[in-house]
């Protein structure tokens, strides 16, 4: 783990959202952090290099640029989850895919261009295992207020 | 959303150019306005296609890193109004209702909670336990144990 100063400090906290949309927007975010344009643009500069910000700017949602998404659980015999997780994997549909500590210990991912792919991903690795596939997709989402403190 | 949406994106996906004039620098790049380029990113925050602008922290540099997925078993009528509560909270990451599926799984509700380690991640979810009170008939944490595959989402530009 990093170790931050203190103006390091007070940027991250302060700044995970809301910049200006403006001609010279670092001059008035710094402004309302009390600091200086240059002082900011250099401490970001640093944050980043340093990779303790991956990156600043815009948080697209995936979502809303095309395309579908679906998570997904299964519940793996502990025997077989190795060779469970190779074939799941071999979908290139499989963005992500993740061991939890629970009966459904395997939750994945599965996202296409095409929306009407998803279902067939999930047929197919039925089909390859044996096991069930449970399509948890999102009925609803929550505004999420997340920020990191420092 | 609009082709001139995705050279934005493509544009601004590893992040805004750290100058006095970030928006007037990638309008040059994408040979449009500065003010378009404004009103774009104003009308895609809006529309919820950005989330917001701002930094991106790297959480595991930062020493979060821990998380367990909460799930929780919430009356329909209720899910709507905790759900929000939870969203709202600093340490969940996403919140979404989604189907149960009888009897294998009853969970309706899930909160991401993130912490320094598991023991600050477990007192979070304690504390979603005390909010959502006599609500929740039943909940557990499904603590990540490995990674078995993480390629990214593609992006549609």
């Amino acid at each position: 783990m990093i170790a931050l100063s203190d103006i390091e400090r007070h940027i991250i906290n302060g700044l995970q959202g809301g910049f200006p949309l403006s001609g010279r927007p670092f001059a008035d975010a710094a402004a309302t952090l009390g600091l200086d344009e240059q002082t900011l643009i250099a401490t970001l500069s640093a944050l980043v290099a340093k990779g303790v910000i991956s990156r600043f700017g815009p948080l697209w949602n995936p979502e809303e640029m095309g395309g579908a998404f679906c998570l997904a659980a299964m519940a793996v015999p502990p025997e077989r989850f190795d060779a469970v997780a190779e074939m799941v994997n071999a979908h290139a549909e499989i963005a992500h895919n993740y061991e939890r500590d629970h009966t459904h210990n395997m939750w994945f991912v599965a996202s296409s261009l095409d929306s009407g792919r998803i279902a067939g991903v999930f047929a197919e690795i039925e089909a390859e295992t044996g096991l069930t596939v449970w399509p948890m997709p999102k009925e609803r989402e929550f505004f999420v207020g997340f920020r990191v403190e420092v | 959303m609009e082709a001139r949406d995705h050279a934005l994106i493509a544009a601004t996906q590893t992040g805004l150019p750290l100058v006095a004039d970030p928006y007037g620098a990638i309008a040059d790049r994408l040979g449009q306005s500065r003010d378009a380029v404004i009103a774009s990113l104003s009308r895609l925050l809006e529309q919820g296609a950005i989330r917001r602008i701002g930094i991106i922290p790297n959480h595991y540099a930062l020493g979060i890193t821990a998380n367990g997925m909460s799930v929780w078993d919430v009356a329909d009528g209720e899910v709507e109004c905790l759900g929000q509560a939870f969203g709202a909270l600093a340490f969940v990451s996403h919140c979404y209702r989604r189907p149960r599926h009888l009897p294998a799984w009853r969970y309706n509700l899930f909160a991401m909670v993130h912490g320094r380690s598991r023991e600050e991640v477990a007192e979070k979810v304690t504390e979603l336990a005390i909010l959502g009170g006599g609500h929740v008939r039943d909940h557990a944490v499904l603590y990540s144990k490995r990674i078995l595959k993480k390629t990214g989402l593609r992006l549609g530009a």
